[in-house]
């Protein structure tokens, strides 16, 4: 692959000291807001979102399928460089669209017919990989808010170094150092792809694996969302004494 | 395992961005020491307690770190197989990837041998060794204190493993942490913090058992010259150097050195179309050939000409102070250059005032004998003139007289005449053929050493067989009849043919290249090492540095006699006036019915007593090659013609013995027909196939400007050349014949060859479909295919045309369109390279072949010039300058006569005349021969007129006896040298 840098150096090691499939370091929170019906809060490396669920609510004309409506915009102070307005740009709209795509995959839509449901993610910081930490940000708003989901959905981002080892979770310096990066969004347990994106062509020799890169890391994200979202229930459950009950 | 702590780094770039970056600390890197006990070692043990260092000043084992500044300049130390179980920081690694990468890459070379006992500490990811940047400091003080902390917790952590009761009983001595720093704040400050410190050259000096390796130290100050008198300007800094250039106060440019005037030189800069001209010591300012330099243009008032005088310097002895002789030599050249300037056309005049970018490399050269006995300093003598004297010291000048040696410069300080450099090898002696031949190798950058072990491992082990799968995979052409035809001696055969009749009465014609690529596979090291890609095969006079080793070109790829070997095929199937209908591809295995030489192919088709299978296959190739030479030369394909010589060289002494020009047969012909054929096909598949990243191959059509020597040389003899179209070029020339002169074809034909330009790879995604054009060859699209294995382009046309019919896999880097850019680039620059060192080569064993000889010939003028006629003596494809007066100076070697014998130089139709005599392009002359070797770097071949007699100029016929003597009896170089030297 093309680049300035090689983004594994010879001892193994990443440009920001990590191992190939070594994740950033993840911080999350369920609950951060009063007004919607479920926020979450979610940091991986110094990229960080907010995400907020409004709904269900009931949807406006008179539609039968349940309508899932997202959002995608990303604060003008998020970026190194102030940038100029923080949503509807070609990439903010892409990034709507793939959002919606992904988490329509894991609503269980047939429960919430005639009904809309809103999530917003805003982007407060970018560090690289926005779009998959705005759909693990969405998929714990929605938990917070009490969607029933048929899994969790969450996303990760793989590349490939010039070794042609898979590095998991791409930083934004990776990116711009040239690494060609690959975005999944999946179910980890029913391995389900939701969705898949390349900034730029693989050769087929490496996609496979690429993508299984991609897919651990994943698994590797649900499990930290999952202790989260138990965690954040332990926590609720103690303060109306629903440990003593349960 | 690990631990991840979160760290910020603000850096700023460009309108001062505030740069956020993680950077995760770790836990779980080795130390890489055999002695410890406490690491999580992930490695092999790199540091042992084996070689160690044994060091005067430091008398217990102990492990080195180096500083920055060391690698940088003492990389010619560090490369002797001396300094052992070295820590190298990647804090180091990476300034010194940032300041030099041609450094970085030597010193990568090191740190991968493993016998040498180097190990990376990721110390920049350590947990204990991470030096966060603290406010005010500058990242250069950050660097060294990261060093230092490293060097530190390196020698206490290791303490901690030797601090065991169970250690001190085995009652060896501790190993500690030895820092090597040039920085002399970074050396106090870590004397102060208790870590062992000392210099690079305190430390070499210190190693008794390598006395040598002091020669191979840098030097950025000699004692003797620490008071001494500024001699030039002071170099303006960085800062001022970029702001100078950003307000165009200054101009930037790379330095050109003059060949003939040690005192000139030119810096091309793009506003002027011939550069600027810098004449004079002070203005050069320590300027070196090739440097990226700043210059300050000069008010119009004061510019001048280029000066047409040959100034070499004189030998200077390092102890000398600079003499006022010498100061004046220089005024006097500035006066008549300025005196001179006055009636010539003056150009753009500058000075030099900074450096931006030093190009130093290694240079070849001599030392110059010095006068005073037992002492250590010397000066360098390059065997390039554009290079400047260079002062170094060695312990071992007795030893390096008469021996070419390789010099390289450190510094250059503003009160040293000289710059001062260092002695890195020496290549034997003076005139070997080995040693010659490394110079010549050397200094056109063709990688030569021997292949590494690690290349070596990838080859297939011998016996070799051929599998069952191999069989399967292939098609099978073991019962063809398939032969070679090469020249004689060849043992890198990679193209052989076959041509069968088939039921329908048309004929299959097959092209059989060495399957190289099945055994070079993508990304594993093949070459001389630390070159990358793009080598090639390059061919001295009896000697050639092969592109892959011996054991696939001579034996596995090489498509030998009676051999069953890999091949990949181009077959056609053609109809009896060879139009092709079909084409096919693919890797097959063929067993060649025999290997011959032009001679015996031309003998079988000649003879028609023969009628076997192979006779049949050869007249068949050969008639359907004359086709297609036909079709060619009628859509404008050119027969160009370059003197080609070839010497025979005694396979002992490697000398040579006599030359032979080369001799075309028709069998040379058929051959090159069909590998045309070949590689036209192939590119016409990749190109369709591949439309970004196809490697192919063009040849621009030259300017019309480029034709004007050869369309008026030709006028005056009466032949018009048209050079409208390659068409109507290639039928003038058919006209240029002469019945009186059966040369005069080819010596037109040279002349074209001048007028070319270079054909060049280029990838098929970066041109438009009409620039592909070849136009030597009239083809639309061209490649090659057929030499795998001396070229490296074809190793990658083999790659992608396998890819594309799925003959093997492709990988990521075959497709990308960026890297086979850089490829292609790389692969004309050695090209271009390998080409000039073969002409070296030629040129040096001619000088060897007349040494101590004079000859006779026949010869002809091949162009007028103002003061010379160029000469070509048929016999030996030779070319040479027959000077009709002599130079300023005398300097051309043999003195003449000065007489009043004056030759009048007319422009209008380019001849020279001396009384009755007049000389016109494409005269017949006989000249004589000889050698002057009064330059021991730059022996040269020396061209006397003998007929037409012009009394007082030719040489004189009947004396020859004398006159040979004369030259013969010329003293040997170094006493000439002694002679001119100055008490
Ligand atoms: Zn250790």
């Amino acid at each position: 692959m093309s680049g300035k840098y090689d983004l594994l150096s010879e001892q193994g090691l990443r440009l920001d000291g990590r191992r190939p499939h070594e994740l950033r370091r993840i911080k999350c929170k369920l609950g951060v807001f009063e007004q919607p019906d479920g926020s979450a809060y979610m940091e991986q490396g110094n990229t960080k979102v907010l995400a907020a669920v409004y709904g269900p609510h009931q949807a406006k004309g008179n539609q039968t399928e349940s309508v899932i409506n997202c959002q995608y915009s990303q604060a003008t102070f998020s970026t190194a460089e102030r940038k100029n307005r923080p949503r509807g740009d070609r990439k903010s709209l892409e990034f709507k669209l793939y959002l919606q795509q992904a988490l329509s995959a894991a609503i269980k839509s047939e429960l919430y017919p005639r009904s809309q449901i809103d999530i917003y993610v805003e982007v407060l910081q970018d560090d690289g990989a926005n779009y998959a930490v705005a759909l693990n940000a969405a998929t714990l708003a929605l938990i917070d808010a009490g969607i029933c989901l048929n899994e969790f959905i969450v996303a990760c981002t793989a590349s490939l170094s010039k070794s042609n080892i898979p590095l998991t979770d791409i930083s934004q310096f990776e990116e711009v150092s040239g690494g060609p990066k690959l975005t999944v969004a999946a179910l980890p347990t029913a391995e389900k792809i939701a969705f898949l994106e390349m900034s730029e062509r693989f050769h087929i020799d490496h996609l496979e694996t690429v993508i299984e890169t991609a897919m651990a890391g994943c698994r590797e994200i649900r499990d930290i969302l999952e202790a989260a979202v138990k965690e954040h229930l332990l926590h609720m459950g103690s303060a109306s004494d629903f440990a003593k009950v349960g | 395992m690990q631990t991840l702590r979160e760290f910020t780094r603000k850096t700023k770039r460009g309108n001062i961005l505030k740069i956020v970056r993680e950077h995760y600390l770790r836990d779980d890197i080795g130390c890489g020491s055999e002695l410890c006990r406490e690491c999580f070692q992930n490695e092999v043990y790199q540091l042992t307690s084996q070689h160690a260092n044994k060091s005067t000043l430091f008398k217990f084992p102990h492990y080195l770190v180096l500083d920055t500044n060391v690698v940088l300049d003492q990389i010619d130390v560090l490369e002797e197989d001396v300094l052992r179980n070295v820590v190298v920081l990647t804090t180091v690694l990476n300034e010194v990837k940032h300041r030099s990468s041609a450094i970085y890459k030597r010193f990568n070379e090191i740190v991968h041998d493993r016998t040498r006992n180097f190990y990376v500490f990721v110390n920049e990811h350590h947990k204990e060794t991470y030096a966060d940047r603290e406010p005010d400091e500058t990242a250069n003080d950050r660097n060294d204190r990261a060093i230092r902390l490293a060097t530190k917790w390196y020698d206490d952590h290791l303490q901690a493993s030797q601090s065991s009761k169970e250690f001190e009983r085995s009652g060896k001595a501790a190993t500690r942490v030895v820092l090597l720093t040039d920085d002399a704040a970074n050396r106090a400050k870590a004397e102060a913090e208790g870590i062992l410190v000392t210099t690079a050259a305190e430390y070499v000096k210190s190693l008794e058992d390598f006395p040598l390796l002091m020669d191979k130290l840098s030097h950025k100050t000699f004692d003797s010259e620490k008071n001494g008198l500024p001699q030039y300007p002071p170099h303006l800094s960085m800062k001022e150097l970029l702001e100078g250039l950003r307000q165009n106060k200054l101009l930037q440019g790379t330095f050109q050195a003059s060949r003939e005037n040690y005192l000139e030189g030119t810096v091309n800069v793009e506003k002027f179309e011939k550069g600027i001209l810098i004449q004079g010591r002070e203005s050069l300012n320590r300027a070196v050939d090739g440097d990226l330099v700043a210059v300050e243009l000069l008010p119009e008032a004061e510019w001048s000409a280029p000066s047409e005088i040959v100034l070499e310097e004189k030998n200077v002895y390092a102890d000398e102070v600079p003499s006022e002789e010498r100061a004046k030599d220089e005024n006097e050249m500035l006066n008549q250059v300025r005196a001179a300037a006055l009636s010539a056309e003056r150009t753009p005049t500058g000075r030099i005032v900074g450096i931006v970018r030093r190009k130093w490399r290694q240079y070849c050269g001599i030392l110059q004998p010095s006068l005073i006995e037992d002492t250590n300093r010397h000066i360098f003598v390059p065997a390039d003139r554009k290079i400047p004297r260079i002062r170094i010291e060695t312990r071992q000048a007795a030893m390096l007289q008469n021996q070419r040696i390789i010099v390289t410069i450190d510094t250059w300080p503003r009160n040293s005449r000289y710059p001062h450099g260092h002695f890195v090898r020496s290549l034997g002696p003076l005139g070997d053929m080995a040693t010659e031949n490394e110079v010549i190798l050397l200094e056109h950058d063709v990688p030569h050493c021997k292949f590494s072990d690690e290349v070596l491992s990838f080859l297939p082990k011998m016996p070799w067989t051929i599998t069952d799968e191999d069989y399967s995979k292939r098609v099978d052409l073991r019962d063809l009849y398939i032969c070679s035809v090469d020249p004689p001696g060849c043992t890198d055969i990679d193209d052989a043919l076959h041509c069968r009749e088939l039921p329908n009465g048309n004929l299959e014609v097959g092209v059989h290249i060495a399957d190289v690529s099945h055994f070079i596979r993508p990304g594993k090291r093949t070459g001389h090492g630390g070159s990358g890609p793009g080598e090639t095969t390059v061919y001295l006079v009896g000697k050639r540095i092969d592109m892959v080793p011996e054991l696939l070109s001579s034996n596995l790829c090489s498509l030998v006699g009676g051999v069953e070997r890999f091949a990949f095929s181009c077959v056609w199937e053609v109809d009896n006036e060879a139009n092709v209908l079909s084409k096919r591809f693919h890797k097959s295995v063929i067993k060649s019915k025999r290997a011959m030489t032009y001679e015996e192919a031309q003998n079988i088709i000649d003879d028609a007593t023969q009628q076997n299978e192979i006779a049949k296959s050869l007249r068949n190739l050969n008639r359907l090659a004359k086709i297609l030479k036909k079709r060619r030369m009628d859509n404008g394909a050119l027969v160009l013609a370059s003197p080609e010589i070839r010497f025979q060289v005694d396979s002992e002494t490697h000398e040579p013995l006599e030359v032979e020009v080369k001799q075309m047969r028709e069998t040379n012909s058929m051959v090159e027909e069909f590998m045309l054929l070949a590689n036209i096909t192939v590119a016409e598949h990749i190109a369709t196939e591949f439309s970004e990243c196809a490697v192919l191959r063009r040849h621009p059509r030259p300017p019309p400007t480029n034709f004007d020597p050869l369309v008026k040389s030709a006028r005056y003899q009466g032949f018009q050349v048209d050079i409208n179209s390659g068409l109507e070029l290639s039928h003038s020339l058919d006209k240029c014949v002469k019945a009186d002169n059966p040369y005069f074809n080819t010596m037109i034909r040279i002349l074209t060859t001048r007028c070319m330009m270079q054909a060049v790879y280029f990838i098929s995604g970066s041109l438009q479909k009409e620039e592909f054009f070849h136009y030597g060859l009239a083809a639309p699209i061209y490649t090659h295919f057929t030499s795998p294995i001396r070229r490296y382009s074809d190793i990658m046309v083999h790659r992608l045309l396998a890819a594309s019919i799925g003959a093997d896999s492709t990988y990521a880097q075959l497709l990308d369109r960026k890297s086979n850019e850089e490829l292609c680039h790389n692969l004309n620059y050695r090209h271009k390279m390998a080409q000039y060192a073969g002409r070296a080569s030629v040129a040096l064993n001619t000088h060897l072949f007349f040494r101590g000889k004079e000859e006779d010939e026949e010869g002809y003028v091949l162009f007028v010039r103002k003061n010379a006629l160029q000469v070509l003596i048929p016999k030996y494809g030779l070319e040479g300058t027959l000077y009709l007066k002599s130079d300023k100076d005398g300097k051309d070697g043999v003195e003449r006569v000065k007489s009043e014998i004056v030759f009048t130089f007319n422009e209008e139709d380019h001849t020279q005349r001396c009384g009755d005599v007049v000389f016109h392009s494409f005269d017949p002359v006989t000249v004589r021969l000889s050698l002057d070797s009064s330059n021991v770097q730059h022996e040269k071949l020396i061209f006397r007129l003998v007929k037409p007699y012009i009394k007082g100029f030719s040489v004189e016929t009947t004396t020859e006896g004398t006159d040979s003597q004369a030259v013969s009896a010329a003293p040997p170089s170094k006493k000439t040298k002694k002679d001119k030297k100055k008490k």
